[in-house]
Formats: structure tokens, sequence, C-alpha cells
């Protein structure tokens, strides 16, 4: 490949006491490509994905960020640097509005004399920004804006997480299960905004266990395993029961898969 | 694979799918489950009745005497250490910690400004800057302790209680400085007891802050992103912070503040009591008497809901229940047996509120 990934690490070690999640691994996500990560429970998904939103510090390694040298403290960090992270957690605060959580740590205050000397939030235009995103996801059971998160049902919750991050990542979408709580209609409506966030240019790596979701929209699979990457593959050339088997261990990956 | 084949047939039907915004029939609910949604929307509106439902009692019960400006403004002056208390207190309540050190350092507050102009002559206005500062650092302390240590808000403020309460009377050698020599030699001292005569209402410029600063803090808290943060934090700091939130220059922010306004309650002390002595009750009772009318005024000790006009109310509550059961003749241990039945009472109704979204 001759492109420069748009995001990598290099060497990644995470330790948590005694146990090693992430045991030198290597990541690459080119620019416009649509990443799924697949992986075993306890593979180190999650750690992986923390450590490339700033959500957690690599012991070891290096990330990179348009082939810079990219170190993120926190995950306001990464955010700044336009990758947006929807966690499986969601990260969501349950007794805030819709409206509240989407513009959780960059809220928009009015324009005038109340936002400057009063800093009074422009709550208007962001509950009319979340009602657009929200429709534009399709996520139309929502009745009220305005509605408390924890009145929302998983599928609703794990949408309008989502619809946070298409709206405001810049450089990388990162989806941490983003189908797992969603019924047929709302997967649906998520693998069509991961394709249209592609095709605005942006790239999505995508963790999942559905294989068919995987299968569908990724451009190339990231095969996780015991911490590292064990190899990568292109969809078209694999069946879905050969990813299940490389991830679980049960065959060997193809050689020319494996990187160096 | 064969499913492979039909893996996307089934979702090809929707494009069918309705595309309407979800409406329902409005079920009845009955006015209970209709009343149980309005207290989900609006929580404070629970100490607001009972604030309502209390005045009207008592005014029933004990006429003019007790319904008058008069009698209802001095109830305002006697909550005014409370209130202001009690508003610190909702700040750190609603980060889903606990201060037990708020009276200790309101009393502490009041020595330092008494003393500094007595013993050492600094004019009292600089005095009192220097009270809310060193107010305002050992939030910061409290502050540091439990967001950067981790230690448990509990903890924390339990030792910095024994800690400043030890302090007050070392620092002060245990003297009390007198109401008269403070009217003579430092009237600023006092600037928030100043009365005024409003028709037959008395109100005092403590209590005015006291509404101030309730008003400013419910603005705050509801209409700006550092107001939307504090409830995040106290919702769900992890979430919080994942989101974007700055968790550590929140909750250092808010007990700062609340050092802040612990030193400004020592002020209203002053002006309130005219003397400043350490050995006030306040440094005893202020944490337990604030916690007692945030829950009563509806915040939830879990952090993350409430809010601080239910605070205020509740402390109201707890000021119409002393004056009019003290006017009633009655022994002062009912109003405390009500108080606890209240507090019981409040809680029990949150719970209640909360299954609205269950």
């Amino acid at each position: 490949m001759t492109q420069t990934p748009i995001l990598s690490g290099r060497g990644l070690v995470k330790r948590f006491g005694k146990v090693t999640a992430l045991d030198r691994c290597d990541f690459d996500l080119m620019p416009g490509e649509i990443l799924a990560v697949i992986g075993d429970n306890g593979a180190g998904k999650s750690v992986m994905i923390k450590t490339l939103s700033g959500a957690l510090q690599p012991d070891g390694g290096q990330v990179y960020l348009d082939g810079r040298e990219a170190s993120f403290q926190s995950p306001t960090d990464a955010r700044e640097a336009g990758i947006e992270t929807v966690y499986q957690t969601l990260a969501m605060s349950p007794a805030l509005s819709i409206a509240d959580n989407m513009f959780m740590g960059r809220e928009i205050r009015q324009a005038g004399f109340m936002g400057r000397w009063f800093r009074k939030l422009d709550k208007p235009a962001m509950e009319a920004f979340a009602r657009d995103k929200l429709s534009e996801l399709g996520l139309l059971t929502i009745q009220n804006i305005n509605q408390a998160v924890e009145t929302l049902s998983g599928g609703q919750r794990q949408g309008v997480a989502v619809a946070r991050a298409a709206a405001f990542g810049s450089k990388v979408i990162i989806l941490d299960e983003p189908t797992a709580a969603l019924g047929v209609k709302e997967s649906r409506k998520v693998l069509e905004l991961i394709l249209d966030v592609r095709s605005r240019g942006i790239p999505i790596i995508l963790i999942s266990h559905n294989m068919p979701h995987v299968f569908e929209v990724a451009d190339r699979i990231h095969v996780h395993r015991l911490g590292r990457r064990l190899c990568v593959v292109n969809p078209r050339d694999y069946t879905m029961s050969d990813a299940v088997a490389f991830m679980t261990g049960a065959k060997d990956p193809p050689i020319e898969a494996v990187p160096a | 694979m064969p499913t492979d084949r039909n893996a996307e047939n089934y979702e090809s039907v929707l494009t069918g799918a309705s595309g309407d915004v979800a409406s329902f029939d409005e079920e009845d609910k009955g006015l209970f489950g209709r009343l149980q949604e309005m207290l989900h929307a609006t929580p404070s509106l629970v100490p607001l009745i009972v604030l309502v439902a209390a005045i009207v009692i008592f005014g029933i019960a004990l006429g003019s005497k007790f319904f008058s400006p008069f009698a209802l403004t001095l109830i305002l002056q006697q909550v005014q250490i409370v209130g202001v208390l009690a508003a610190a207190q909702s700040l750190i309540i609603l980060t889903a910690g606990i201060d037990l050190s708020v009276g200790a350092l309101a009393v502490l507050s009041s020595v330092i400004m008494g003393q500094f102009t007595f013993r050492y002559g600094i004019p009292p206005t600089i005095s009192v800057m220097l009270g809310l500062t060193i107010g305002t650092a050992i939030g910061a302390i409290n502050g540091w302790l439990v967001s950067r240590v981790k230690l448990p808000p509990f903890i924390v403020t339990l030792g910095m209680w024994q800690i400043l309460l030890a302090a007050n009377y070392l620092y002060s050698r245990n003297e009390t400085l007198r109401a008269q020599d403070i009217a003579q030699e430092a009237p600023f001292l006092q600037l928030l007891g100043i009365k005024f005569q409003l028709g037959g209402a008395t109100f005092t410029m403590g209590v005015l802050l006291m509404v101030a600063l309730v008003a400013t803090l419910a603005y705050a808290l509801r209409s700006t992103a550092w107001g939307r943060h504090v409830y995040a934090v106290g919702d769900d700091p992890e979430a919080a912070k994942l989101a974007g939130v700055n968790v550590h220059g929140t909750l250092m922010s808010v007990y700062m503040l609340v050092g802040f306004i612990c030193a400004l309650t020592g002020w209203v002390m002053i002006g309130r009591f005219g003397s400043v002595s350490p050995a006030v009750s306040t440094g005893m009772m202020g944490n337990i008497q604030s916690i007692t009318a945030v829950v009563i005024g509806g915040i939830s000790l879990f952090g993350g809901r409430g809010s601080i006009v239910g605070a205020f109310f509740g402390a109201l509550i707890v000021g119409v229940f002393e004056l009019g059961l003290r006017m009633a003749g009655a022994n002062p241990q009912w109003t405390w047996l009500l108080i606890g039945a209240l507090i019981i009472g409040a809680v029990s109704l949150d719970q209640w509120i909360r299954k609205v979204s269950q």
C-alpha cells in the first residue's frame, strides 16, 4: 500500500495489573475506508479503540494521526483532532435531555449580550440541530427532543449516540458495537449512515460481532486475537465462517494477510 | 453459504416503512398518573406544594399572627444562614458528593473576618475579601482531595469539618467579638445585617443576598454549559468524561464555589448575630441543617437530579415549621419530629416520581 494511513497505531501495549490487554498491537485505518474490527470477547478490541480515542493512554507504542505522532491525553483531545467515538456504554447522562447529551462538552452559546456576558446557552439552536440529526437517522419514534435519555429505549439511546458522532466527526468515526441493541429498521439506518459517512470521505472504524453487517459494509476486516492484530482480510476473499475461524483460533490466518 | 443469499431480503420491505413521528392516544392515566408525570418534569414542585400547604395550614390555625408580612419575612431572616449553606450543599450533592464541613467553614470564615479586623487592624473590607479568599482556598483543598486523590467526599469533609472546627477555636482563642464593638469600629462586617422595611415586611441584606444567590445559581445550573456539566458529572462521571466534559475542572469549580459561598455565609452570620463567636451552633449543626433542606427540597443524594430552587424551598419549609410550631406554643421537639417525617416522606415521594421512567 502506498497511501499513508489516516490513523494508525504501532506496538501499542496496555496492561491492567498483570493482565495484558494489548500486546504490541498494530493498527491501520486508510483514508475513506470502512475498517471492521472483529475479535472474540476479551480479545482487547475495546481497549485498542480506547487508546486510539484518548480514553486510555497506552503503556507503550505510538498512535499516528495523518502520519504524525499523536498523543491524546483525554477523549477531548481526540475529539478536537476530529475523532468521534461511540462507546459501548454510550457515554450519556441519563437524567439529561437528548439535546443536552448531543452537545455535552461543546455547547452552543447564544450570540450577543446574554451569551457573551451570562454564558447563556442557545437551547433552541441545539434542539433544532439535534432534531435534524435524529430525523436524518430515521429515529422518528422519539417524540420529544427534551425528554431525558433515561426515558428512551436502549435502541433509541444508541441511535442518539451514533447521531452525535456522525454529526461532529470530521476525520475518523469510531463505532463500538453500534447495532448491538438496535432493531432491524434502526440497524439498517445505522448501516446506511455508515455508508453515507464514508461517501463524504470520512473513514470509519466499526467494531461489531454482527458478521452479516461487517461483511456488508466493511472494505477491510481487522481480526483481533489475544491482544494483537492477527490479520487483515478482504471480505470479498473470505467467508464469514473463515473470519470466525480466524478470530477464534480454529484456523490459521492466510500468510499473505498477516502483516510483517 | 445459503444464508448469505437471504441475508438482505428481509430488510427490503423497509422502503415501505412508516416515516411519521410516532404519536399515541393520550391514555387517561388518572389524576395520580398525570401528577406523577408533572412532578417528574419539575421536581421542585413537591417542596413548593409542601411549603404552600404548610403556610396555609399555619395561617388558618394561627390567623394573622402567623399570616402577616412581618412573620413571613421573619422566616426569611431566620433561614438565611441555612438557606445560603443549603445552596452550597446542593451544588456538592448534585455532583454526587456530600459536604460535612460547610457549617464549620462558615464559622471559621466569620472568625477570620472578625479577627483580621480586630487583631491585625486590617480594614474590614479587606478582611472580608481575605475571608472569602481563604474559604475558596479551603474549598479547593476539599475539591482536590475528592477529584485528584479520589477520596470519598464524605471522608474528606468529615476530616475537614474536625480540622476547621479545631482551627476555629485555636485561632480565635475561644474569644467572642462583641456586637457593639463591631458596630462602632467595623460596621462593614455587619453590612448584611442591615434591615429595611417594605410595608409591614422586614428584609435584611442577607435575605436579599440569599435570594439573589439562589436565583443566580439556578440560572447557571439550567442555562449554562457549566451547569449541564455539573449535572452530567453527578449523573455518571465516566460517561461525562468520555463525552468530553472536563470532570476534574468541573469538580474543582464546584468545591471552590462552595468554599466561597460558605465564607459568604460567615459574613451573613456576622450580620445576623452582630457578634463573631467561634462557638455558634452552625459549626456543629450547619452540615445536617443544610443536608436536611437539600433532601426535603427533592435533590437526590446520588447526584445529578434535582434543582437548587427545591433546596431553597426545603430551607423555607424548615423555617415555617419552626416558627409556626413555636407560635402555636408547641414543644420545639415537635418541629424535629415533623422534619424527620418530612425527610422520609420526601425521599419516598422521590422514589415514586422516578417510577415514571420505568
